[in-house]
């Protein structure tokens, strides 16, 4: 429902386009003009939170300013599919993320891009990881029993979503073919009230992205049974990872990465690679993404390579459950 | 007492040079949001949003609220003069201010419009600080069966009010129903009615059917041979800016009322705020003396709908600051800009925040008092824009609503849609088909669709949940009655004079 993007953002990359004319990009003395990311999510979004923090430093290492401009709508493969048509001469780029650039392929027969086709990986920028929450009086206490009451109880829980193709969606459709249970999905528009019907008991449990669910847990108005990454999150130290649980199928974390059109030159990729690495090195980023419970790549998951078997790793992962939810 | 301290504490915050300057910004801003036809407070805040990243966050979310309540109180002006809602919060206010703009009474319709603003602002202000965490458990208590329930009343109460024949009223209720269906389906995700058109995989927007079916067919009747007289006419006899004591006499009991009735619906997430306006009109319409004065220039009509939505607007901050989930996008937006500050609002915001949300409940009072301040001088200026020849007025009208309606998504599809229901609204004018019933349709329809096939998942298919749990039963209850009321040929009378557009 809420589609929007910023005007000011919009005038400034019409002005980009007409520049592109003017001044024929080259490779040597990239980047000589403001850069457009377009995001494919709204403003103050996980994503477009996370785009702004690190783009704001990858604007000083490249000495130009980065415009964000938010496109939302259908699930971002709107903003995606924009970002694949635009010009391959670096001065357009796409924070994509998990739903855009890999869960987006089963999930959209008529998708009007491919992820691994029609992009070029730059920089892989952050993970999200993902709890598995429930209402605070759902009778299991921990995972295990978390197991043993969804397969005794399928016909009967309900498990909530923020719609399709979100990340809760598609981390819940893992998590349920795992346990190789179809509880009830009851869909939400977005987090916020899926969030809410958890808070309220109307809904059992839900997959759901760290950020969100932190002061809630905290709150005791909801509980977590685990996180779905290798190592515990900073930010929740009593809550187990699912292979401390007894689930250590369950893997599962949202990411956020860097993509340029296709055919964008290796070095001007080398260039924005460069500068990300050096964003995601600096402190005061770092904290930052920390503060929001993001899981900050390793330096050898940093390389475009890296993000290319991703991307490709993830498709793998995705297609399979999420083909029959479609 | 800890809330005295808590509201000194608050004003100490809000007072300071930097959040007053905030405050200010955020209420002017939000004035010319409301003004401006076509741009909306989503839009704008989200285009603002970048911009208060680099400002301190208690200051940022002063100013994002006062766009969001400031919107409110300009929300009314072009209802009243040019009959274009800019939200659909305000298109009740279209019927009965745009009739009195066109009885030269623009200057009262839009003074007590602020004057009802102010009072339910205050109150709600008040209602925030005091049981703000008491009445979280309202918005708890609605599951998916309650929401139905009460989209369900929503629409009987556009039925109970169409004028004339109800089998259109109905045909338009149905018709914005249909509307409300086109995008992707909530529960499979696959395409409805968009015609593989990508632009609409995500529906039609609000701004632009409402631009389309009031602004655009407004304008092509207003150029109609004639209609352009009449206009003249209007023009000329302009009479007092102020409201008369007798029309402040009328109006304070109807806005006691609409600031009571918004201040409790605002505070459920999802259309609380829209539903306020329009239980507002109805409960006005149906308690008056004498109902026919009503879509013709009652000004109880305009005085309970603003007073009522602008109460909603206040208490929907209830649960963004009591539980940290916001109840809408504007809120969600709201929720980003703590987040790009640290700061994720939960249940403890109001103990870990005290600067925050003491701050920004102190900052709504202020901002109230601020917007009273500036709109109350502007009315003047307003009604002298009626005074513009229409040949210059309309092709300005034109160009802000384009300029709006292609904002919210950046799509000149989105124009061009709102210039067919610009001809499709003409039609039905000239057809008798009422605008109204269809907007509150296509507002309702997604939130009756979504929470009834909600309340289904969860129930497994039994439909007496929505009997079985109270809350639901006692909605549909009130649903039926109205209906019952409704077709009772003794009271076709009455609803023949409710609803009645422009024409008079």
């Amino acid at each position: 429902m809420m589609s929007v993007r910023s005007l000011a953002g919009a005038c400034l990359s019409a002005f980009a386009a007409l520049g592109a004319f003017a001044v024929p990009a080259s490779a040597q003395n990239y980047p000589t003009r403001t850069i457009t990311m377009i995001v494919p999510f709204a403003a103050g979004g996980p994503t477009d939170v996370i785009s702004r923090i690190v783009t704001a430093h990858m604007a000083q290492t490249l000495g130009q300013s980065i415009v964000i401009e938010n496109v939302v709508g259908a699930g971002g493969t709107t903003a995606t599919t924009r970002a694949a048509r635009a010009a391959n001469d670096g001065y357009t780029l796409v924070t994509g993320h998990m739903g855009t650039h890999a869960a987006s392929v089963p999930l959209y027969p008529k998708l009007a891009y491919h992820p691994e086709k029609d992009f070029e990986p730059v920089a892989l920028l952050a993970g999200t990881p993902i709890l598995i929450l429930a209402r605070k009086d759902f009778p299991p206490k921990d995972l295990k029993e978390f197991v043993a009451y969804v397969r005794a109880n399928a016909d009967k829980v309900n498990a909530a979503h923020a719609g399709i193709g979100s990340v809760s969606h598609a981390s819940c459709e893992l998590l349920n073919s795992i346990l190789d249970v179809k509880p009830v999905g009851v869909p939400f528009n977005g987090t916020g009230p899926a969030m809410n019907a958890l808070v309220a008991g109307q809904v059992d449990y839900m997959c759901d992205q760290i950020v969100n669910a932190v002061p809630q847990i905290n709150a005791g108005t909801i509980k977590a049974y685990a996180v779905a990454t290798a190592e515990r999150n900073p930010s929740l130290p009593n809550v187990p990872t699912t292979a401390e649980a007894g689930l250590p199928a369950f893997q599962a974390q949202a990411w956020n990465a860097i993509f340029a059109p296709k055919g964008t030159s290796p070095a001007i990729i080398a260039t924005l690679n460069a500068a990300a690495i050096k964003a995601l090195d600096d402190e005061n980023v770092r904290k930052r993404l920390l503060e929001l419970g993001s899981v900050i790549p390793a330096p050898t998951h940093r390389t475009p390579e890296a993000l290319a078997t991703l991307v490709k790793s993830e498709i793998a992962k995705w297609t399979p459950v999420l083909k029959p939810a479609s | 007492m800890e809330l005295f301290a808590n509201l000194a504490h608050g004003f100490a915050v809000a007072l300071s040079p930097i959040n007053l300057l905030m405050c200010l910004i955020g209420a002017l801003v939000g004035t010319l949001v409301g003004v401006l036809p076509g741009i909306g407070t989503i839009a704008t805040v989200a285009m603002l949003l970048p911009i208060t990243f680099g400002l301190p966050p208690v200051g940022a979310l002063i100013m994002l609220a006062g766009i969001y309540y400031g919107a409110q109180y300009g929300g009314s002006t072009t209802s009243i003069l040019v009959n274009i809602p800019g939200e659909a919060t305000s298109v009740v206010t279209a019927l009965d201010g745009h009739q009195m703009a066109r009885q030269g009474r623009a200057g009262p319709a839009l003074a007590i419009a602020a004057i009802g603003s102010f009072f339910a602002g205050c109150v709600a202000t008040v209602l925030i600080a005091v049981l703000g965490a008491p009445l979280t458990k309202l918005a708890l208590a609605f599951g998916p069966a309650e929401y139905f329930s009460l989209m369900v009343l929503g629409l009987i109460f556009a039925v109970v009010l169409a004028k004339g024949s109800v089998l259109k009223a109905i045909a338009m209720i149905v018709f914005g129903l249909l509307l409300s269906m086109v995008g992707s389906d909530i529960e499979t995700g696959a395409s409805r009615m968009a015609f593989n058109i990508p632009e609409l995989a995500d529906g039609l927007g609000f701004a632009t059917v409402a631009m389309g079916v009031f602004g655009f067919a407004e304008i092509i009747r207003n150029l109609d041979a004639g209609a352009g007289m009449s206009r003249d006419l209007v023009q000329q006899k302009i009479t007092g800016l102020m409201p008369t004591r007798k029309d402040l006499m009328d109006s304070a009991p109807a806005i006691v009322r609409g600031t009571i009735l918004g201040s409790i619906l605002g505070i459920l997430p999802g259309g609380g705020a829209v539903i306020a306006s329009f239980a507002a009109y109805t409960l006005e319409k149906k308690i008056a003396k004498d109902p026919s004065r009503f879509g013709r220039g009652a000004i109880e009509g305009v005085a309970s709908p603003e007073s009522a939505n602008n109460a909603a607007a206040q208490t929907s901050f209830i649960p963004l600051l009591t539980l940290g989930i916001p109840p809408n996008a504007v809120m969600a937006l709201m929720v980003g800009a703590m987040t790009i500050h640290g700061i994720v609002p939960g249940p403890q915001v109001m103990v870990k925040q005290p600067d925050l949300v003491w701050g920004m409940i102190a900052s709504m009072w202020i901002g109230n008092l601020m917007l009273i301040i500036i709109n109350l001088p502007l009315v003047g200026i307003w009604v002298r824009l009626l005074r513009v020849p229409y040949r210059l007025m309309f092709p300005s009208i034109v160009i802000f609503c384009a300029i709006g309606i292609y904002s919210v998504n950046n799509a000149p599809v989105d124009v061009v849609l709102a210039g067919a229901f610009g001809l499709v609204g003409y039609w039905l004018i000239k057809h008798d088909f009422e605008p109204a019933p269809l907007l509150l349709g296509m507002v309702l329809g997604p939130l009756m669709e979504e929470n009834l096939r909600r309340a289904l998942l969860i129930s497994r298919g039994d439909w007496s949940v929505f009997l079985s749990r109270p809350l639901s039963a006692v909605l549909l209850a009130i649903a039926a009655g109205l209906l019952v009321l409704a077709v009772l040929p003794t009271l076709r009378a009455k609803r023949d004079e409710v609803f009645v557009e422009s024409e008079g």
